[in-house]
Order: structure tokens, then C-alpha cells, then sequence
């Protein structure tokens, strides 16, 4: 007994941080789009950062809680609602049994998640819950849920059942209506035409209507090599920003391939990825070189501020 | 194409290799331009250090061509104590001994449906096609692509054939193909452009296994004629892992 999908919704996945260790036999990592709301949904549960919890893709599924459980959502605002009422985001929720989840518009951002206190009853598979579609790896059955799955929870909620009147601050989680990238050059920037150069840094770029979880495709005024040269094929990752002869960029994301042949321009700073993966297609974004030390210095500012959050929630549940 | 290799970021690495970050979580090591034997033993040899390093913050490491990428955790290194951390390893294959490598065999029953097309193209008969595909010695320099895809080098020239104008919209999971210069494996059911002669019944990637992939980088691979009925035989025993 937990939840059972009454409806599917436009891409609703399982995904935890990801699955590491097998890029070298050309197994993507995949896991959540933005890891960041999926951490801090599970820090809201008490849960550890890396439980799986379902992603929903601009339209959000509908599903029946055939037992309570308590859950937070996080991530994009797709309009959640609990029988028909609006279910505040950001907070630990308890769902009774018997009870509809569903979603509406989608106000902003692109991707929710929907965290459960101690997880999906989904065997991990080489170390992680997360769906790798592609390959049908992973997650629930190694696809997208459906009408009709049926999903355990790992465990009985035995907590409070009303409401709980605190939530995680706002400010902890970017701004989605943020339109700049921050970014670093990338291994090829410098193969690039200095006109190139300069134009990557203060264009605009569109998102197609062809992105995905392996990937987000642009549009701009086409980006030029100095000269055409083959490159042979080498690691790429998560935010690595490639430019194929066309000159289009596409920005790899969580189901990215291990591996490619495209010169990459530059590479997302990890500490903007989960603002990216909140852009749906037709959004515009800039990009803002950063240096590796800056990269790394705002990685480390929000490890802090997500260390004094665990220690906050702790007493919460005290 | 600018050499990212001039950013030294303050530390050289000792035999001329090249280092250069890929974001705020990638250290490439990046060894030559172009493919060659040498430089996939060196490869090999750094990954066999890796599979054993203790420097605390490293995820998970990728060979390929040319390079090795190390993914590492900024929180928990920095990309200058990971290049300090590997001067030794690098030093160390100087005089390198030659890199043992495992030699795996795929079993392929020749019956692809475009092993007709690649005779004509090249004016040789289909067995002569097999006899040439089969005698090769392969080396698998990378996984990619999708999961288990191997990247193989040393297919005989006299059989390079030129992609599918028009890919197909589904290649079947062990499909054996020629791409210009380059044969392989298909793991997984794709779409593709390769031009399909055979079919392996070995699983090349089977989630189920400890170690899910069949080949690994530094393989000599060795392809093997069979009959339909082995294949049948092979592919109901499951796989040959």
C-alpha cells in the first residue's frame, strides 16, 4: 500500500542524486534535473539528500494515497492541489488515505518533486533509484509512470497528521524568473571565432521546444569555430554546453550521454544547474563567466547555509 | 582548435601531459592528439591507479581516446591538491611496462541485413567480408554512446563503409556494425546509421551483473563466426558474461 497513479502527467519520473561509478562504461548518471529542490525536499522530511522522489514535468500527475504519508513538494510551482485545495509548497505536508494529489497550471519553473518521508519502496539498482528512460534502467519498471502503477512506501508515517506551520525559507532556493547562467569556458572555448567569444557572453539564447532530459537545445545566432576540425570523442557532463557544426548549442543535462565529439564552449556552473533545469522551452538565458575558484566558493556558501537547514529541521521533529 | 592545455593553473605534470578542468567538478588529463596504442596503455595504466587511489573527493573517473576525465567533489578537494595528488601517478608510467590487456571473445552470426550492400560496395563476396571482419584484432578504446558501447579500433580498411544516408529508426540490442572506419556493438535498441552485418547473442551491458558491462577500455576484442543455431543456442543460455 502508498500511491497509485490515477494519472500519468506530461514526464513523471523517479530520480534520486543520480547513479555514479559506471560513466566509464557509458552508463549515464541521469537523477534529478534540479538536485538542489530534491535536497531540500528531503532535508524537509528529515530524509537523507539522496532519497528518491518522483519529478514532474511542467504538468504534474494525479495521484491517490491509498495510505497517509507525509511529504513535502519542491521545485517548480505547477499549482499542486490536495482535494481540490491548494497544498502549500516548501513544508512537510501529511496526505491521509483516501486522498487526490493533483497539479494545474504551471506557474513557474518547469520540474516539482514530490518527496515522501522514508522513500518509494523501489529496488536500487547499481546503487540508485533514479530512471534512465533511454535505456530502461532504473527508477519504476525503467520508465516514466503510468496510469495505474502502484507504489509502496518504504515505510509507515506514525508522526503528527495536522498541519505543520513552518517552512523552508524561500530565499534558500533561486529566484526561477532568473534569466543568467553562470558559467565557465569551456575545454574548446578559445577554438571559437573571437566574434563567437564575445557573442556567447551577450547574446540571448532560446530553448527549443527540443529539450529534454538528455539535453537543452538553444537557438542564437549561430556560434563559429575558428576552423572545422574533427575532435575525437571525450567525457562530457551534466551542463557542459556543446556546439555541433550547425551552431546552435545544446546543453547537456541529467540523462546526458558519458561521452561526445562536439566542442564545448563552455560548461554551467553546478551551482546553476537546478536554476536551468527549471527553464521550460522558449525561455530565454543569458550567460556570466565565473572563474573555477568563484564555482567552487558558492558551492561551498550553500553547503553551509543546506548544514545550519538540517540542523534547523532536526529540532522541528524534536 | 586553441590548446586549453597552456592553462597550467600553476602545476605541470611530468611526461607532457596536458591538464585543463572541465567545470567546477572535471580534471581531464589529456595526452596526445591523435589515437594511438600507446597512449590507450597509458590511459589504462593511470585507471588502474585510479581503481585503487585514496584521495579523498573523487567520484568516478572516464577513459577515452585521448583523455581520462576524473570527476571529483569541490567540497571535498580542490582541482589543484587532485593535480598535486597525480603528479606521482603520472610520473610513474614513464618507463611503462606494456599494459596486460584482457582479450574477450563475441561470438556474431554474419547475417546482417546490410552485409550485402557492404560487399558490392567494396566488390567483395560476403564471405569474403566475414573472412576479413572476423581475422581483425580489435582494441576497445572507450564506452560510450549509450551504456556498454564500445569504441573499437583496427577494423581493416577494405570493409569501411560509409554510414546509412537515412538511419534506421530502431537498431536491435546486439547488432554488429561498420561506420566509415569504425565497427561496433549496439548494447541497447537505438536508432542509427551504421551499416548493420550481424547480430552478437551476448548481452554487452546486463544490469543485473556486479559489473555490467561486458567489455571494458583496454580490451582485445576478437570477433568469432557462428552458426544460427549456436546463436540460438548462445542467446537462450542468456549471456556469456
Amino acid at each position: 500500500m502508498g500511491i497509485k497513479v490515477v494519472k500519468a502527467g506530461m514526464l513523471t519520473t523517479v530520480q534520486d542524486l543520480g547513479r555514479y561509478g559506471l560513466q566509464r562504461y557509458g552508463m549515464p548518471v541521469s537523477g534529478a534535473m534540479d538536485s538542489y529542490a530534491l535536497r531540500l525536499g528531503n532535508r524537509i522530511l528529515g530524509n537523507p539528500d539522496n532519497e528518491a522522489a518522483i519529478e514532474c514535468t511542467l504538468l504534474g500527475p494525479t495521484i491517490y494515497f491509498e495510505q497517509g504519508q507525509l511529504i513535502a513538494i519542491t521545485g517548480a510551482d505547477l499549482s499542486p492541489t490536495i482535494d481540490g485545495n491548494p497544498l502549500p509548497m516548501w513544508r512537510p505536508f501529511f496526505i491521509g488515505a483516501g486522498s487526490l494529489l493533483s497539479f494545474g497550471q504551471p506557474k513557474l519553473g518547469c520540474r516539482a518533486y514530490i518527496c515522501f518521508q522514508g522513500g518509494l519502496d523501489i529496488p536500487e539498482l547499481m546503487g540508485s533509484r533514479s530512471t534512465y528512460s533511454k535505456g530502461q534502467i532504473g527508477g519504476w519498471q525503467g520508465r516514466p509512470l503510468q496510469e495505474g502503477d502502484k507504489i509502496a512506501f518504504r515505510r509507515y508515517y506514525v508522526g503528527k497528521e495536522e498541519a505543520f506551520h513552518w517552512a523552508v525559507d524561500p530565499n534558500l532556493y533561486p529566484d526561477l524568473a532568473t534569466t543568467v547562467i553562470r558559467v565557465m569556458e569551456g575545454p574548446q572555448f578559445a577554438g571559437f571565432e573571437s566574434e563567437a567569444q564575445k557573442s556567447f557572453f551577450s547574446d540571448v539564447f532560446t530553448m527549443s521546444n527540443n529539450s529534454d532530459r538528455m539535453g537543452y537545445r538553444l537557438t542564437s545566432k549561430p556560434l563559429r569555430l575558428k576552423e572545422q576540425k574533427e575532435l575525437l570523442s571525450t567525457a562530457v557532463t551534466f551542463g557542459s554546453i556543446q556546439v555541433p557544426p550547425d551552431g546552435n548549442a545544446i546543453i547537456l543535462m541529467a540523462d546526458h550521454p558519458t561521452t561526445g565529439g562536439y566542442p564545448v564552449i563552455a560548461q554551467v556552473a553546478t551551482i546553476d544547474l537546478p536554476l536551468l533545469a527549471q527553464k521550460r522551452p522558449n525561455d530565454r538565458v543569458r550567460f556570466e563567466r565565473i572563474s573555477l575558484d568563484e564555482a567552487h566558493n558558492l558551492l561551498k556558501r550553500q553547503h553551509a547555509q543546506l548544514k545550519k537547514l538540517k540542523s534547523a529541521i532536526a529540532l522541528k521533529y524534536e | 582548435m586553441g590548446s586549453p592545455h597552456e592553462r597550467s593553473f600553476g602545476i605541470t605534470l611530468p611526461n607532457s601531459i596536458g591538464h585543463y578542468p572541465l567545470g567546477d567538478q572535471g580534471l581531464v588529463l589529456s595526452f596526445a592528439d591523435t589515437i594511438s596504442l600507446d597512449v590507450n596503455a597509458q590511459i589504462r595504466q593511470i585507471a588502474t591507479c585510479l581503481d585503487s587511489w585514496l584521495q579523498p573527493g573523487i567520484i568516478e573517473y572516464v577513459p577515452a581516446y585521448t583523455t581520462i576525465t576524473i570527476y571529483y567533489d569541490p567540497l571535498l578537494t580542490s582541482y589543484n591538491d587532485l593535480l598535486s595528488a597525480l603528479q606521482p601517478i603520472v610520473r610513474d608510467i614513464a618507463e611503462n611496462q606494456e599494459y596486460k590487456r584482457v582479450k574477450k571473445e563475441i561470438p556474431i552470426y554474419y547475417n546482417g541485413e546490410d552485409l550485402a550492400y557492404v560487399a558490392q560496395y567494396h566488390g567483395l563476396s560476403e564471405q569474403e567480408v566475414v573472412r576479413i571482419h572476423s581475422e581483425g584484432e580489435y582494441l576497445v578504446y572507450m564506452l560510450g554512446f549509450v551504456p556498454g558501447f564500445p569504441y573499437l579500433g583496427g577494423m581493416d580498411s577494405r570493409i569501411a563503409t560509409p554510414r546509412k544516408e537515412v538511419p534506421r529508426l530502431k537498431i536491435e540490442a546486439g547488432a554488429v556494425g561498420i561506420a566509415g572506419q569504425q565497427t561496433g556493438v549496439y548494447p541497447i535498441a537505438t536508432p542509427g546509421g551504421w551499416q548493420i552485418i550481424g547480430h552478437t547473442p551476448l548481452q554487452l551491458f546486463d544490469i543485473t551483473q556486479e559489473n555490467p558491462s561486458l567489455l571494458e577500455a583496454g580490451d582485445r576484442v576478437a570477433f568469432i563466426p557462428i552458426t544460427y543455431d549456436e546463436f540460438v543456442q548462445l542467446k537462450n543460455q542468456g549471456n556469456g558474461h
